[in-house]
């Protein structure tokens, strides 16, 4: 469709969760702001606005991003996932079951920008990026092998999402309880969804 | 009547949180994200000095922007009832007490226009001069009447002045903290809805009912006209405590302009309207005989206030606590300074005092030769020292003796800088950890529902802590139940009135509550029950209740970068009965990683020009990213203590960061050989520490 514009706003559509919502948003108005404040998709958290917290942590195209730091009207037709998106109708998906089954969270307001963070890296690493913490040797090799997801690889790769409880222990032990469940084929491809259209 | 069916398994087993799903699945629901129809949005607008008076608000240029709801300020916003505590009196007049009070607060249609406004409102002053920069010799220091949490401000027991003439060894030092921000993740937020006269407010706070409370003397509404909901709350670490400006903007807003309005407050402005940890200078005289044992302690604690209130973090109270001295000297000076208003966060008193004491006890250890663990087990008193009552039990010493057994502490060489891999020098630490056991008077109802479950009603707030979980089952166990019949409802203040989540007295005066409602509605076989715990409370005996536990450390610190990592952190508690062992350990580890902060990341500071913090967002002000924490192991010791509460909990949530600080900076010591009194123990400070001693 063609989006509408005026000087201050724009019609747009965004793909979240596989589901197409057309939204009209002031052109300031974050992908954050308007998955919580138009969508009313509240799991999405701010922490900061700021990019320095993670909470609103989303797949954008598959790849995790700040929506707090992306504007909505750059991202007409965008595909994003968010925690609502994750797992299968019905059945969490298995890094949130981790999470609770291995108390990975206290007040739970940095959890959802955790748990999609999460998915997100165990998609990079499966796809055999490399991290900071990644041995030279490892890197010199450039195999493109899944990367060997040891506990500071998991802590590493986590640190852009920061937790005041001080969960960090268990949510590094629910990564490393999925880490061989999430594979290449989970990433992008599926994460960017089909795109039924769908009035918002 | 039948001997009560035992249910072991219910209470003390590793149940999971109830809100647990809704929380990994994001369907759980905080202050911010309730959005009435027709809600409007509200930004707030942050003095841009440090003291002086609003002369001026010209708010046209915010008016005339689509969208555009209203300015409220000092002289259009609601009139509000005086509060206890003035840091709610907002918008009630010009004066500026310093730099980010709330002057003014935008209503729009949206978030971005709100914004847009309230930087397009063109506020001048009046400007004064101020005086924000905390000095050991501040000529303003007084002496407060009072601490922080009912405590004398000064106390002496015996001759200090004497017992330190006479010490054989003495230690004179002086530590220094900065002040520390509490930073919860989800920022301070309020829903504010007036219907027909009912105001209902979703609110981030610790406890629902004060806020209702206030809410109602502040708009002269009887309590019943409002409802304070608290279901979610994205951690406190005490900046949630007690009302803040978000639930009183919001509720202005909202009645003013007649519609819903959220406020969700800006991350940069939590520094400066949510309350902060004070900074502190403490000197510590610690004398001692040859055998350790200590004969003269002064813990002299100078910190500040604002001019909007008297907040005294009472660091020298762990010190009336922890070992005896035949002269006890404890108290504070403040200094009312232009600066935000200090409050609680996470163990005030506890956290910054017993980084000075036990950081004092690791220096005498090392001038008398001996071992830390020992001087402290030296000299565990027998009675509370400065008050003389006898301690309902004591852990310290069987957590210091199981501590050193799990962490090897015996194969430990105490002379320091010896160990060397590669450019790092290692070095192991302990400190011992204390919190007061608090209680307070609760109710609670519970409610056979015909078909062998119940329902179980208490203000209580799950601020992270598994309250809902912990009093769950503590219901269960009352009432003879299995977990899954027991329904409990919290975080609102519609329910039975009961303190806040704070103190870490939550579970001990909810439970207590719970336990008597069901244990009531049990032995009366009737349908519905309420109590009220305040003669309970009251009837208590005179004891010193106290949570002990010691931390042990091993650090890592790279000599060419200054870089401090912590390598192994564990922590052994004794506080009472376990009642959850999955969100105790969580708990416990998070206190911890606190901790951790505190000791290497995270500080903040006055502007002296300004006169603000510098340090205003997360960016700026550090808390522990997920790879500077280590894999945390946490134990305690089981306690039977029958002066608590008939739950058996002494309280878990705040010693976990008492104590680690001064672990890890002992640690730092015995790695490098170099005693650093200043926290945080950040590259720039260790390096050029480290520079300066090799040159």
């Amino acid at each position: 469709m063609i989006p509408q514009r005026t000087a201050t706003s724009s019609t747009l559509t965004l793909y979240v969760n596989d589901t197409a919502h057309t939204v009209t948003a002031d052109h300031r108005t974050t992908l954050l702001d308007v998955l919580r404040e138009h969508l009313d998709l509240t799991g999405t958290k701010k922490g900061c606005d700021h990019g320095q917290c993670g909470a609103c942590t989303v797949l954008v195209e598959g790849r995790r991003a700040n929506s707090c730091l992306l504007l909505a009207v750059a991202h007409d037709g965008a595909h994003l996932t968010t925690v609502e998106g994750l797992g299968d109708e019905g059945r969490p998906h298995p890094l949130q079951e981790a999470f609770h089954e291995r108390d990975a969270f206290q007040c739970g307001y940095c959890t959802p920008g955790q748990i999609v963070s999460g998915v997100g890296m165990l998609c990079e690493a499966a796809e055999g990026h490399p991290s900071h913490v990644t041995p030279r040797e490892v890197l010199e090799r450039a195999t493109g092998a899944p990367a060997e997801l040891d506990r500071d690889e998991i802590r590493e790769r986590m640190s852009g999402n920061i937790c005041r409880c001080g969960a960090y222990p268990y949510i590094v032990r629910a990564l490393e309880d999925v880490r061989h469940e999430v594979t290449r084929a989970d990433g992008p491809a599926r994460a960017s969804g089909g795109g039924r259209e769908v009035p918002a | 009547m039948a001997a009560p069916k035992t249910t072991e398994g219910v209470l003390g087993t590793a149940a999971p949180r109830r809100e647990g799903r809704a929380k990994v699945t994001g369907t759980a629901r905080y202050a911010a994200e309730h959005t009435p129809p027709a809600c409007a949005y509200a930004w707030p607008v942050a003095a841009s000095v440090a003291r002086g008076r609003v002369s001026a608000v010209d708010d046209s240029a915010a008016l005339a922007l689509p969208g555009a709801l209203a300015v409220l300020t000092h002289e259009n916003a609601p009139r509000l009832g005086e509060p206890e505590d003035a840091t709610l009196h907002l918008l009630q007049s010009p004066r500026v007490p310093h730099r980010g009070w709330y002057v003014a607060l935008a209503v729009a249609e949206t978030l971005e226009t709100a914004r847009e406004m309230a930087r397009t409102v063109r506020v001048t002053y009046d400007e004064e001069p101020h005086d924000v920069v905390l000095e050991p010799g501040h000529p303003r220091l007084y002496h407060p009447e009072w601490a922080n949490g009912g405590n004398p401000g000064d106390r002496e027991t015996g001759d200090f002045d004497r017992a330190w003439e006479a010490a054989p060894h003495r230690i004179d030092v002086t530590y220094t903290l900065s002040p520390l921000h509490n930073h919860p993740m989800e920022p301070h937020s309020a829903t504010a809805v007036w219907e027909g006269g009912h105001l209902t407010a979703y609110d981030s706070s610790q406890g629902a009912t004060p806020v209702a409370e206030l809410l109602a003397h502040m708009y002269g509404l009887d309590q019943r006209q409002v409802t304070v909901v608290a279901e979610h709350v994205g951690g406190g670490f005490g900046s949630k405590g007690t009302p803040r400006a978000p639930v009183v903007l919001a509720s202005m807003a909202a009645r003013h302009t007649g519609r819903p309005v959220k406020v969700a407050l800006p991350r940069r402005h939590l520094p400066f309207v949510v309350g902060h940890r004070a900074p502190t200078i403490q000197r510590m005289r610690l004398g001692a005989r040859d055998d350790g044992t200590l004969t003269a302690l002064h813990h002299d604690v100078v910190t500040h206030t604002s001019t909007v209130t008297e907040f005294v973090e009472q660091a020298a109270v762990p010190s009336r606590v922890m070992y005896g001295a035949e002269g006890l000297r404890t108290g504070h000076r403040v200094a009312a300074l232009d600066v935000p208003s200090p409050s609680w966060m996470r163990a005030p008193g506890e956290a910054p005092g017993m980084y000075a004491l036990e950081c004092a006890m690791d220096e005498l250890a090392c001038t008398l030769e001996m071992d830390p663990v020992e001087l402290r087990l030296r000299n565990i008193p027998d009675r509370e020292p400065d008050s003389g009552k006898p301690f309902s039990s004591h852990g310290l010493a069987a957590c210091l003796r199981e501590g050193a057994r799990r962490f090897g502490w015996e194969r430990r060489d105490p002379r320091p800088a010896t160990r060397r891999e590669g450019d790092l020098l290692l070095g192991t630490g302990m400190a011992s950890a204390t919190y007061p056991v608090l209680v307070a008077p609760s109710t609670a109802s519970a409610q056979a529902q015909g078909d062998g479950t119940y329902h179980v009603r208490i203000n209580a707030t799950d601020i992270g802590t598994g309250a809902r979980t912990v009093l769950a089952q503590v219901a269960a166990d009352a009432l003879g139940v299995g977990l899954d019949a027991v329904r409990i409802d919290v975080g609102s203040s519609d329910l039975p009135h009961a303190p806040l989540a704070g103190g870490s007295s939550g579970t001990a005066s909810w439970g207590w509550a719970v336990h008597k409602a069901c244990r009531e509605l049990r032995e009366s076989g009737g349908t519905v029950v309420t109590v009220d715990t305040t003669p309970d409370v009251e009837a208590q005996q005179e004891y010193a209740r106290h949570a002990f536990g010691a931390v042990f450390v091993e650090v890592g610190v790279d000599v060419v970068t200054g870089e401090v990592r912590v390598r192994r952190m564990l922590g052994v508690y004794a506080t009472g009965r376990i009642l959850n062992a999955r969100t105790a350990r969580s708990q416990f580890v998070g206190g911890m990683t606190m901790g951790l902060g505190m000791a290497l990341t995270e500080h903040s500071s006055m502007d002296a020009a300004l006169g603000g913090f510098v340090e205003k967002d997360l960016a700026g002000y550090h808390v522990p990213a997920n790879l500077d924490v280590p894999d945390i192991d946490v134990h305690w010791i089981e306690e039977h203590d029958p002066h608590l509460n008939p739950v058996g909990g002494k309280g878990i949530g705040e010693i976990g960061i008492v104590g680690t600080p001064a672990a890890i900076a002992n640690a730092v010591h015995h790695a490098t050989g170099r005693r650093l009194r200043e926290l945080p123990l950040t590259p720039d400070r260790v390096g050029q520490d480290l520079a300066g001693a090799a040159g």
